[in-house]
């Protein structure tokens, strides 16, 4: 097992290695790099000039954009990466380290809330659809998780934040803090209320998007495992069907259901870019996003490594969780 | 030849063969089976999910005391979108104390069904017991109605006083559990105060009679860890381990090879004499049922055409099918190359002719075979058939039966 699990990294090292050129490679041929998106303005209003353009993108590194000019540039930031240094976001003007350190934990406190939620109400969902197959139940939650998955987060957003937030007013619109209000510096209390208040509406919005996956992915494996000999064994046994839906058919749906939902949970810390955005939340989608929109490619890197680490973990996750939860799986 | 000539020509070819391609439905039509299909299933499951029915609802007589179970006119249907299949049309036998009772037709003829209609477990909703009786007599002497047992008391038979093996020892263990931890289930649900130590114990006793020569090993491994006989082996244990009365074996070799086939009924026969149990086993291959059993029941397209005890059937049958299964079995007596097979297909189990079910496929079928069902014609006290050929005390000329065979 501690031999599939080296050679599992080595691959992995490999993988970030060829994603990490991929990335660079594209984002240096963008076609407007920061410098012009910055000085775009002041070049047409003629208080700055080609020349001095030239400069800054020599200073940023950007001047270069031949094939070797790349290579070269990055090499360099490969090696710094290697030594744990991601550069200086342009357009944050901080590491881009401190910058992912800081606000990835909202993200993951979003993520995980909703994550936690979707597991709570998409299986027992999706175990009583599958039990009671094609009854009403099975297709009022059929429909709903369809409609659910198959909504954009951006539409689903706006729909919740004009009813709740404009129409009802009861729930705060945007942000991670109401503006208006000014707490005493002491009133954790307060003010941890008053965040948790504003993440209702993100949360909501994702825990919609994710349930009806599960509930199906959950409804499907169930039935699945629900026609097999095995099953008709534990009943011939006499078993009652609590158990044998809840003991013999889940310990088995378990399966798939474990690997993929442990697999999910590395790429929480990723951050939802859309819905962060819609919310205003300042998480680190929201601020992957903006640096990405201006070309800011310490940042890009340092994000998109980070997202690749993440999914390349999540995998090896799911293989180790498959090994533990199924007995006939032993990785080699 | 033109094509539509060649076309109708296929068709004809067909028809005589009783092949019936015309299953297409219009959508009103298949609105109307699922519709009434709906109406019929959920009257039976409600009639099913009662709860609290007092117990002399389901309390019967027997027959013949002797019986552990007897099947009377049993019809369990499945109500399908295509249609209504009658899969048991009309089924009675018994099976008596301590015998072996074999069950033979080819596939899809009801076989399974009727024992999976007497452990109450047809796939519902859409399968049914519609109408006839399954009585079963415990123990202790009381007899109940299985289809009029509600669920909660069905869990209190299964497995405890009628068990069941099944086909496909490779998928009828659970994959995640450990081999000790499913069959010590059975004796913590079914004994009266068991402990788990006292379910181990008997998991081991009952690994060690089925002739595992390691039970402790067994005891603890995982399902695929072990080969398709210890497999079977292990079903068997499991099924014996609350000694019940009755082993409903549903094709217990056949997903396994010749030589553990030998074994594993060697070991059915021995277990059945240790607990004095009966045995209802199904299976499509005669050689089975000619080492095994000692009555036996030919099923064609969910009616019973033949039954009697083992020696009647084999030296004697009457029915054509049952001649024609006879003739089907490889032998090394005969010199022909070719293995005979009865020509045709069963019929197509919706819409059922109201004739003899075996008429398209009768080398010797006369006239009224196209108008009537057969009743059933009795030979002796064990012994009857249903065939229009047996009327009036067996017109069938025997010699001829002999020639064939």
């Amino acid at each position: 097992m501690w031999n599939y699990l080296l050679k599992r990294v080595a691959l992995a090292l490999l993988i970030l290695f060829g994603v990490s050129a991929l990335i660079y490679l594209l984002s240096m041929l963008m076609p407007a790099d920061y410098i012009d998106n910055q000085t775009a303005a002041a070049v047409q209003m003629g208080t700055m000039t080609l020349d001095d353009v030239q400069r800054l993108k020599e200073l940023y590194g950007l001047a270069d954009k031949s094939l070797p000019g790349i290579a070269k540039s990055y090499l360099k930031w490969l090696t710094s990466a290697l030594s744990g240094d991601l550069g200086y976001s342009f357009v944050y003007g901080r590491p881009v380290t401190d910058v992912l350190s800081q606000y990835i934990w909202i993200s993951f406190l979003i993520a995980f809330i909703s994550y936690l939620l979707e597991i709570v109400i998409g299986i027992p969902m999706g175990i009583k659809a599958s039990v009671n197959q094609y009854s009403a139940y099975d297709y009022t939650v059929s429909v709903f998780a369809m409609m659910g998955t198959a909504l954009p987060s951006f539409f689903l957003s706006a729909l919740l934040m004009n009813v709740f937030a404009i129409r009802l007013g009861i729930l705060p619109l945007q942000g991670l803090t109401t503006a208006t209000k000014i707490f005493p510096h002491n009133a954790y209390f307060q003010i941890l209320l008053d965040k948790a208040w504003h993440l209702v509406l993100p949360i909501t919005v994702l825990t919609l998007l994710g349930v009806g996956g599960l509930m199906k992915f959950t409804r499907t494996n169930m039935l699945e495992v629900l026609n097999s000999d095995y099953i008709r064994t534990a009943r011939a046994k006499g078993l009652s069907e609590h158990t044998v839906v809840y003991k013999h058919a889940f310990r088995n749906t378990l399966i798939p259901l474990v690997t993929s939902l442990s697999g999910m949970l590395p790429g929480l810390f990723g951050g939802a870019m859309i819905t962060e955005t819609v919310f205003a939340i300042p998480g680190i989608g929201y601020m992957a996003l903006r640096a990405t929109q201006q070309g800011d490619i310490p940042f890009i890197m340092g994000y998109n490594m980070f997202l690749s680490i993440l999914t390349v973990l999540g995998m090896l996750i799911s293989d180790i969780m498959y090994m533990v939860v199924d007995p006939r799986v032993k990785l080699s | 030849m033109g094509l539509l000539d060649k076309w109708r020509q296929i068709k004809q070819a067909e028809a005589e063969q009783g092949i019936d391609h015309t299953m297409y439905l219009t959508l009103k039509e298949e609105r109307r089976i699922s519709r009434e299909n709906n109406r019929i299933i959920r009257q039976f499951e409600r009639e099913k999910n009662r709860k609290n029915v007092p117990e002399e609802e389901y309390l019967t007589k027997m027959r013949d005391p002797n019986n552990v179970v007897e099947f009377e006119n049993l019809h369990t249907y499945f109500f399908t979108d295509v249609g209504t299949v009658k899969s048991v049309n009309g089924v009675t036998f018994d099976i008596p104390q301590g015998k072996v009772v074999g069950v033979v037709g080819e596939s899809g003829c009801g076989k399974s069904v009727t024992s999976l209609s007497l452990m109450q477990l047809v796939q519902a909703p859409q399968g049914q017991i519609v109408s006839g009786s399954i009585r079963y007599q415990d123990r202790n002497g009381k007899c109940y109605e299985i289809t009029k047992m509600p669920r909660d008391k069905m869990l209190k038979v299964r497995g405890k006083e009628i068990a069941m093996i099944f086909q496909e020892p490779m998928t009828s263990l659970n994959p995640v559990f450990k081999i000790g931890e499913q069959m010590d289930e059975v004796v913590l649900l079914h004994e009266e105060d068991a402990t788990p130590k006292m379910a181990r114990e008997r998991s081991l006793e009952m690994l060690n009679l089925v002739g595992i020569a390691d039970p402790q090993k067994v005891y603890n491994n995982y399902p695929h860890e072990l080969s398709g006989g210890m497999r079977q082996r292990v079903m068997i244990a499991m099924a014996l381990s609350c000694t019940p009365r009755l082993i409903i074996a549903d094709e217990p070799t056949t997903a396994l090879d010749v030589t553990i086939q030998a074994q594993i009924l060697e070991l059915l026969r021995d277990v059945k004499n240790k607990i004095n149990g009966s045995i209802m086993l199904i299976t499509h291959d005669l050689g089975v049922i000619a080492e095994m059993a000692d009555y036996v029941v030919v099923m064609y397209a969910g009616r019973i055409i033949e039954k009697g005890t083992v020696r009647e059937i084999f030296h004697n049958p009457k029915h054509p099918y049952t001649i024609g299964l006879m003739r089907s079995k490889p032998s090394g007596k005969t010199k022909d190359n070719r293995l005979y097979s009865i020509k045709g297909q069963v019929p197509n189990p919706i819409n059922m002719p109201n004739h003899c079910y075996f008429f398209n496929r009768c080398d010797r079928a006369i006239e009224i075979c196209a108008e009537e069902y057969p009743e059933m014609v009795q030979f002796t006290d064990t012994h009857s058939a249903a065939c229009h050929l047996c009327r009036n005390g067996g017109l069938m000329d025997t010699n001829s039966t002999k020639e064939q065979r």
